[in-house]
């Protein structure tokens, strides 16, 4: 039994079905093979984003701030609601009811846009075909014929072996979103991006969280006059984060999980109930190609490509966290629409120097382009402008005054070559800054241009006045 | 409605110019007030603006052809405005990049009087809110200033730079730097011609202009030159352009531009006579085992001369992607000083301007130049009968002190003998 297409896409996550529709849209004929397989043992388009990652992890970390709000700010602005209770289990079914809702929009794109969705294992093969083994029987398998192909295949959590994974007790970033109530002590090991958000989450609901990073740096690929800000916010509330602290081995008691480590004061212990490991995610291409296809992996597993995602066999192509780059859906994504549209014989590229990340912890963290580390490592001369939120009018009535914007531009140029905020609504703010190095705009041009009032987005504007030590709502040192 | 593209009336009753170059190529998308093409007078060049956003459906004059006054010289569609071009300060022509004017000093002084440029408005062009602040504050023209932003915008940085540099990149003795569009700080003083002033004017010569200066001077001091001339019936090599530029472009990614051909008919004349190619010092001469072909570029700084090193082991494209790359890098002050210096023998191309016919001067320590001029179609007798030719005339000026007659005419004529018959070039006889 055998299928003929222009594309077949392996994976349906923010890669691989944005690159399918795309391809479909560009008049391609596209399929798009994919086999996730949720908790419940049902199939669903949308991979680790949609499933288990991104998309589930808002959802709690939107309920868990509500109920930290009521808790702690509600009283400020003379609200009383007495002991307000968490229903975890009516969370999981609100975070569910999103996620089935999303990847059932998935299926219904595929459908609007013919690309033709496949449930099942995909492999390929030296010849070139892909391989598909049914999702529901293991024993069906199709092959398929295709002009192009794009690998899609993500990543998956890295495990350690000092601390197997029994998906109970002892879980992945997945598992962690899974919880049917909160845990009374939380470890996590890892104080990534992923092991902040997932920490946060908990820690609102009543957990004792402890974080383990191994590193002595603290998100070390932020800005670090952020980070620094950041973890004081952090600390405040109450997040346990303990830097340098190398994770030697784990065992499971009665009283919970013992979780052994060192830093540089000596060895230590702590007791947890539940532990998420969440060290990294590495990519998922370890059964995704047959021996002989020319596609060659690096000593990581990653696909290797070029900046067209290419991976050196004719057709055959490469996108999102199963390649180099930043793992982050969105990078993903854009790769996909690259592919799709060059696989269409049409003119296409990805700018990789200005992809914004985001952390949603509470203040939010986001940035795009250079921190100041890695300008004054490049031997850059650069201009800095920081504004505070405390002194930001919607901040304060929304009771978020903590953080600050900070706008990097050359010294000579104007040219903005970074912004870092931390603060409210930091995800949705870094989008001008994007949109602004996308033109390569100056500081000045943030400058002169119009930011409504009272807005958040008023810090951008200010914040680009401090870098010329101009700012009128601040005093200018 | 189609619009006719006429010459501008004139200055002071000249009776009639020469269309230098077309910055738009039929078929291309124009936008009000672009720019289409330069007319030179003796005294002045002018630009022809389009009048409205359109296509440029026809040019009627080639470039280097006579215009009078009220000529049509092109049609252009209005409204129909298809992919927009980034606009830059020099246009994006798909000529070869070799586009240089070589005129002895005399001839310098008469053109080099008065540059006027009607300013272009470019009101449509998207300035950003900085940008749009500094061209206001130093009354600049953004036409003028090279675009390195997204789709050739303008970004701050590239307008403070247009402000803050001079523009200084080595100038070559073997030809002088007069381009059509002088930027602000370059070169010569705007001068209106008004009847009845009759005042003297003193102005310092910028750097750029001394440096050229002392190099002529050295050259004409240090050897002696002379220059033997033939003419070449191109028709062959544009044919072979016509019927193979599609495919070429695609194959190979650049286009087929007329210099590859010069370049590797140059090669092989050298190789047969290695006197040209070699370097006088001295009582020695020294001949070169390598061919590193200068090719004379023109950027709005100046004339340049970017070297092709081992042009003998290089095929068309190789040549072609080199020239365009190398002259856009130049023409962005991102040329390093290392792919300007060296050279064992220049080309220089004064036919882009309208130079019919021209006697190069050397770059020293180097002992030929060849000079390329206009393609112009002539009566010439082929087997008996009058027939109608893309003749170009070549010249050849050489250091008479190593070089003899002898060598350098049949030089000419090898380059001759391969162009009319491109054949010779692939079998390199």
């Amino acid at each position: 039994m055998s299928q003929s297409f222009d594309v077949v896409v392996i994976g349906a996550g923010p890669a691989g079905y944005v690159c399918a529709i795309r391809a479909a849209q560009n008049g391609l004929k596209t399929a798009c093979v994919d086999n996730w397989k949720n908790l419940d043992g049902k199939h669903a388009f949308g991979g680790t984003c949609l499933n288990a990652g991104c998309i589930p992890s808002k959802a709690l970390l939107e309920s868990s701030e509500m109920f930290h709000k009521t808790q702690h700010e509600f009283a400020a602005h003379g609200i009383k609601v007495g002991n307000p209770q968490m229903d975890v289990a009516v969370m999981q079914a609100r975070k569910a009811k999103i996620v089935s809702n999303l990847t059932g929009g998935i299926a219904a794109l595929f459908k609007s846009n013919n690309v033709t969705g496949i449930r099942g294992t995909a492999r390929l093969l030296k010849n070139g075909s892909v391989d598909v083994t049914d999702f529901d029987d293991p024993k069906k398998k199709e092959l398929l014929e295709a002009k192009h192909i794009v690998l899609a295949a993500g990543s998956e959590p890295v495990e350690l072996k000092i601390a197997p994974f029994d998906r109970k007790d002892i879980v992945d970033s997945w598992g962690a979103l899974e919880f049917a109530n909160s845990p009374k002590r939380l470890g996590v090991i890892g104080g990534g991006v992923i092991g902040l958000e997932l920490g946060s989450v908990w820690q609102r609901l009543g957990s004792q969280v402890t974080i383990l990073e191994a590193m002595d740096n603290f998100l070390f690929m932020a800005d670090q006059q952020i980070v620094q800000a950041a973890a004081r916010e952090f600390k405040k509330q109450e997040l346990d984060i303990r830097l340098g602290a190398k994770v030697t081995g784990t065992d499971k008691g009665k009283a919970g999980i013992s979780v052994h480590y060192e830093d540089k004061d000596g060895k230590h212990d702590i007791v947890v109930d539940k532990l998420i490991v969440a060290v990294g995610r590495r990519p998922a291409t370890s059964n995704l190609l047959e021996e002989g296809t020319g596609v060659k992996l690096d000593q990581r597993g990653f696909i290797q490509v070029d900046e067209e995602c290419h991976t050196g066999v004719k057709n055959i192509w490469a996108i999102g966290d199963c390649v180099r780059g930043p793992m982050l859906a969105h990078k993903g994504s854009e790769e996909g629409v690259m592919v799709a549209d060059l696989m269409a014989g049409k003119v296409a590229e990805m700018n990789y120097e200005v992809i914004p990340s985001i952390i949603y912890t509470w203040p939010e963290i986001a940035w795009v382009g250079k921190t100041e580390e890695e300008l004054k490592k490049q031997g850059i001369k650069y201009k800095a402008g920081s504004f505070p939120f405390a002194a930001n009018g919607r901040a304060k009535a929304m009771e978020a005054a903590a953080g600050m914007v900070k706008i990097l531009a050359h010294a000579d140029t104007d040219e903005i070559l970074g912004v870092h905020i931390l603060g409210p609504m930091a995800s949705e703010m870094i989008a001008e800054a994007v949109l602004a190095m996308e033109f390569r705009a100056s500081a000045e041009d943030i400058q002169r241009t119009i930011h409504a009032h009272p807005t958040l987005s008023e810090a951008m504007h200010e914040a680009s006045l401090v870098v010329d030590k101009r700012a009128i709502h601040a005093i200018n040192r | 409605m189609s619009i006719e593209i006429k010459v501008p009336q004139l200055p002071e009753s000249i009776p009639d110019a020469t269309l230098v170059s077309w910055h738009k190529q039929a078929g291309d998308a124009v936008k009000r007030d672009e720019n289409l093409v330069d007319i030179e007078t003796d005294k002045v060049v002018l630009e022809c603006p389009a009048p409205v956003d359109g296509v440029l459906k026809e040019i009627r004059i080639q470039g280097g052809a006579t215009v009078t006054a009220g000529q049509v010289i092109a049609i252009l569609e209005p409204g129909a405005v298809a992919a927009a071009k980034p606009a830059t300060a020099l246009a994006a022509s798909s000529k070869p990049p070799a586009a240089v004017v070589t005129e002895t000093a005399t001839t310098l002084a008469k053109s080099s009087a008065a540059t006027v440029s009607t300013p272009v408005s470019r009101s449509d062009m998207p300035l950003s809110p900085s940008v749009r602040r500094l061209v206001e504050e130093h009354q600049l023209d953004p036409a003028k200033i090279q675009g390195s932003g997204l789709d050739g915008r303008l970004t701050k940085g590239d307008v403070l730079e247009y402000i803050n540099k001079g523009g200084e990149l080595p100038a070559s003795a073997g030809s002088v730097a007069q381009p059509a569009q002088s930027d602000a700080k370059a070169a010569a003083p705007m001068t209106r011609a008004v009847s009845g002033n009759r005042e003297d004017r003193r102005v310092l010569m910028t750097r750029m202009r001394t440096r050229i200066a002392q190099r002529l001077s050295e050259s004409q001091a240090s050897t002696v030159m002379l220059t033997s001339f033939n003419e070449v019936d191109l028709s062959k090599v544009m044919e072979l352009r016509t019927r193979y530029k599609d495919k070429f472009e695609k194959q190979q990614g650049v286009k087929l531009g007329f210099m590859s051909f010069f370049v590797k008919a140059v090669v092989e004349a050298l190789k047969r006579y290695p006197v040209v190619n070699a370097s006088s010092e001295g009582n020695d001469i020294i001949y070169h085992d390598y061919w590193d072909i200068s090719v004379a570029v023109s950027t709005p700084r100046g004339l340049v001369t970017p070297v092709l090193r081992d042009a003998d082991q290089m095929n068309f494209a190789e040549i072609e992607k080199s020239l365009t790359d190398m002259a856009s890098r130049a023409r962005d002050g991102k040329i390093t000083l290392e792919e300007l210096t060296g050279g064992t023998f220049t080309i220089t191309n004064g036919g882009v301007f309208g130079s019919l016919f021209s006697t190069p001067i050397i770059n020293p320590p180097q002992s030929g130049i060849l000079g390329m001029h206009a393609i112009k179609e002539r009566a010439v007798v082929v087997d008996g009968q009058v027939v109608v030719r893309p003749m170009m005339y070549i010249a050849i000026t050489y250091d008479h002190r190593i070089v003899d007659g002898r060598e350098a005419v049949l030089f000419l004529v090898s380059i001759k003998e391969q162009l009319e018959d491109p054949a010779r070039l692939l079998l390199q006889i």
